[in-house]
């Protein structure tokens, strides 16, 4: 085949797969994952053939392209090995398993072997901190990694095994739900009333339909039930807004773009209640009037999208999804999924919209909220996995069952998703108002030495402060409870996490992008031991002019691990400052700073070296 | 008044063009009023190169952008009690600063010395020889700003800062009465 009959054809089927999505642009990430899938990366011409068919200019289609992690603008290899960094994965013995890999490859972390056969990269948290370390091997996962696992892995694939033979010698033969259960231990260490114990069949959707969509939204009112992403937004008064609002067309979306650090409590959901979550999007669709409804899947997740296509599929020939739902004429509702590529600021709403609408996951300025103008503008309620699933369940069971139980605004259960240092890492579904200490007794952690609740975003504890409480008063969390032992450095955890958020800054805004890159090098000053006093002063500064200013909930959030170590590990801080010698910056180094110029001039410094005549 | 002992100022002038001390000039006849409260030690204004004792305020020019600098200003800051920066170059680097922009290069000071010696368009050096006499100190890899090195108290912003807002400056620091400047003095839009 000639080079010329090669690019022919490589452009057809790009434009097949256009074609695939009715070139809609809003369909972008639809089609560069699935030209990502085919050919491995995202070529020039191939950005050129996309922007032609869907009408977009090609730049346009590169912002995407370049936006998102998952998509590569220079060639990958055929089988793509992405090793999750999280600090969980790194105390859990991942340099160890780095090395193997690079050993058993031949190749660098970020390097692509010759023959293109495989790729080596670094991703952050992939939502399997219980079974760490982790990392996606192109769609599939592989949990509690050692390098004896991965020599034996790599010396399969160079065999010619694929990747999902890694899992099972029959895999095609298991169904999605087996595929997922084999790849992915679900950890389930305690389960509560609401979502985790038994659960009736769609039994909330017949109750609901039994009713007006203005009782069902008064009963979400009066459960108290609050969004459960980490954010806390009371759920019947968003649902109220987007019903009163006047519009042509109204969407439902399921954030399932769970990036936070430490969280991995929709991830069991999806595969352990995925019915029950579709269930809660068809009554919030019922109660503001929605025809039309997006999941958004995180990338990481890949490998649990066969098992929510085919619960899809499942509800639409049971009639419980499509048209006239449960024989009730008028209720008209789909849902379509929506794959992520990557991107941990793609969790925050507005950014999760911008994605599902096709363009780079930046947010949106708000107001306008979404319950008026969301997803193409039209009203848009977007909520948690967690959220839906316990909506379903307060119109099965009734409000007052819901709001009996948690504290005073706080009401119902949660999930928690426990890590770290513990015996029994997993999930836990816990009513609101539990203490931390209660929870690490159960999770067998009673010796850490601090706690990271509600993730990198959330408040990191000290051993002192364990009797406070999980609520939406105290410590407000996603569900992210990460547990550190004794052993382990404050100041190191602190680092990755301002590291994390300069990766996942998306950049649109100053103080986000440029004031997380000088947190994290402010706190690098510390680990070196280079601080003086005023450096606490200047972190704390910084951090509230990035707060005050950032637009989105990303730069609001991301000095936490900053502040909240400060102010409840402040020891760790003042140990390691010095106040300067002669009020001379100990972090201005001349050494390193004249040594270029030692090598060009072929000389020594007659100043700062001592030998500079010999 | 003429009984107090005259407060001492020294200056150096790093990696700037010289402009902020020609500014210094700017405050006229202020000068006159000003020279009765003070006294200059170690400046190029009275060629006096080494401290003669310790200084009340130490005045720097430019930034860093060799060994030397480095060297006079971690000097000023051992003898002066408030070390102030003047102008855009002691401050953030300034224009020699623009050789900092070399970043994308395995070695950026090699690639800066030979745009300018060398293969600059404008480039007149029949000899093609890069200037290393061992009298010349050696080249930072890039160009600090002064509050990089040492802390430095306060900062006259300006290029060059008027004359005005150097008075304001120098009278409020001997005064101890110094709250910052007025925003109008130190808009330049």
């Amino acid at each position: 085949m000639t080079q010329a009959s090669t690019f022919e054809t490589d452009q057809d089927q790009v434009a097949l797969i256009c074609e695939r999505h009715q070139k809609d642009p809003h369909r972008m990430l639809d089609i560069l994952r699935d030209v990502q899938d085919q050919f491995r990366w995202i070529s020039r011409e191939t950005m050129a053939t996309v922007a032609g068919k869907t009408g977009l200019t090609q730049v346009a289609v590169e912002g995407v392209a370049s936006f998102y992690a998952f998509l590569s603008l220079t060639p990958r290899g055929r089988v793509t090995i992405r090793l999750c960094d999280d600090i969980v994965d790194r105390f859990a013995g991942l340099p160890a398993v780095v090395e193997a890999f690079e050993n058993a490859l031949g190749i660098a972390v970020g390097q692509t072997s010759a023959d293109g056969a495989f790729s080596l990269e670094y991703t952050p948290c992939i939502g399997l901190c219980d079974q760490a370390p982790a990392a996606m091997i192109n769609d599939v996962v592989l949990t509690g990694l050692t390098p004896e696992k991965v020599r034996e892995m790599v010396a399969a694939l160079k065999g010619g095994k694929r990747p999902e033979d890694l899992i099972s010698h029959r895999f095609d033969a298991l169904s999605p739900y087996e595929r997922a259960k084999r790849m992915v231990k679900n950890n389930v260490r305690h389960a509560g009333a609401v979502l985790l114990g038994p659960v009736p069949e769609d039994a909330g959707l017949m109750k609901a339909l039994a009713q007006t969509p203005a009782a069902i939204i008064d009963q979400i009112a009066a459960s108290g039930l609050r969004g459960c992403g980490g954010a806390g937004f009371t759920t019947g008064m968003k649902w109220r807004f987007a019903e009163q609002a006047e519009a042509d067309r109204k969407f439902i979306i399921c954030n399932a773009d769970e990036g936070e650090p430490g969280t991995f409590k929709d991830r069991v959901l999806l595969t352990e209640r995925p019915h029950l979550l579709i269930e809660g999007m068809t009554i919030a669709a019922r109660a503001v009037g929605a025809r039309e409804g997006i999941l958004y899947l995180r990338g990481e997740y890949v490998y649990l999208r066969p098992l929510i296509e085919e619960v899809l599929a499942e509800r639409r020939a049971k009639g419980l999804l499509g048209k006239a739902i449960m024989g009730v004429e008028g209720f008209d509702f789909d849902i379509r999924l929506q794959m992520g590529a990557g991107a941990y600021i793609c969790g925050e709403e507005g950014a999760l919209i911008s994605s599902c609408e096709g363009l780079p996951g930046e947010p949106k300025t708000r107001p306008p909220f979404p319950v008026t103008c969301g997803y193409l503008g039209f009203p848009t309620v977007v909520n948690n996995v967690e959220t839906f699933c316990h909506a379903a369940r307060i119109l099965d069971c009734g409000a007052q069952w819901f709001f009996d139980m948690g504290t005073e605004g706080s009401h119902g259960t949660k999930l928690f998703s426990v890590s770290g240092d513990c015996i029994n890492p997993g999930i836990y579904e816990l009513p609101y108002g539990l203490s931390v200490r209660a929870l690490l007794e159960m999770a067998g952690g009673e010796d850490a030495a601090a706690v990271l609740v509600g993730g990198p975003s959330g408040t990191m504890i000290a051993r002192d402060t364990f009797d406070r409480k999980l609520t939406f008063d105290d410590l407000a969390t996603g569900g992210a409870i990460v547990v550190f032992s004794p052993e382990r450095n404050i100041l190191e955890i602190v680092e990755y996490y301002m590291s994390f958020f300069v990766h996942e800054s998306c950049g649109y805004c100053t103080p986000c992008r440029v004031g997380n890159v000088f947190l994290q090098k402010a706190v690098a000053k510390f680990r070196q031991g280079l601080a003086n006093p005023a450096d606490i002063a200047y972190l704390k500064d910084l951090s509230a002019t990035i707060i005050e200013t950032s637009r989105c909930g990303l730069g609001m959030t991301s000095p936490n691990p900053i502040l909240s170590t400060l102010e409840n590990f402040p020891l760790v801080y003042s140990a390691m400052v010095k106040p300067p010698k002669d009020r001379i910056r100990a972090t201005f180094d001349i050494q390193s700073a004249i040594s270029d110029a030692r090598v060009l001039a072929k000389r020594r410094s007659s100043i700062y070296d001592k030998d500079f005549t010999k | 008044m003429s009984d107090l002992p005259k407060a001492r100022i020294a200056t150096a002038s790093l990696a700037g063009c010289f402009g902020c001390h020609m500014a210094l000039l700017d405050i006229d006849e202020r000068l006159i009023e000003l020279m009765k409260l003070v006294e200059f030690d170690r400046s190029p204004l009275t060629d006096i190169k080494r401290f003669t004792r310790r200084c009340d305020i130490g005045i720097i020019e430019g930034g860093c952008c060799n060994e030397e600098n480095v060297h006079v200003l971690q000097d000023f800051r051992r003898n002066c009690d408030i070390l102030v920066g003047i102008g855009q170059c002691a401050i953030m680097g300034g224009l020699p600063a623009m050789r900092n922009a070399i970043m994308h290069s395995d070695e950026p000071l090699r690639e800066c010395l030979e745009e300018a010696y060398i293969k600059g368009p404008f480039t007149q050096n029949k000899t093609q020889i890069i200037p290393n006499d061992p009298a010349l100190p050696l080249l930072l890899d890039k160009v600090y700003p002064c509050s990089e090195v040492v802390e430095i108290d306060y900062q006259i912003p300006g290029c060059a800062p008027t004359g005005d807002v150097i008075y304001e400056a120098l009278a409020g620091l001997l005064s101890g009465r110094f709250q910052g400047f007025e925003r109008e003095h130190i808009r330049f839009d």
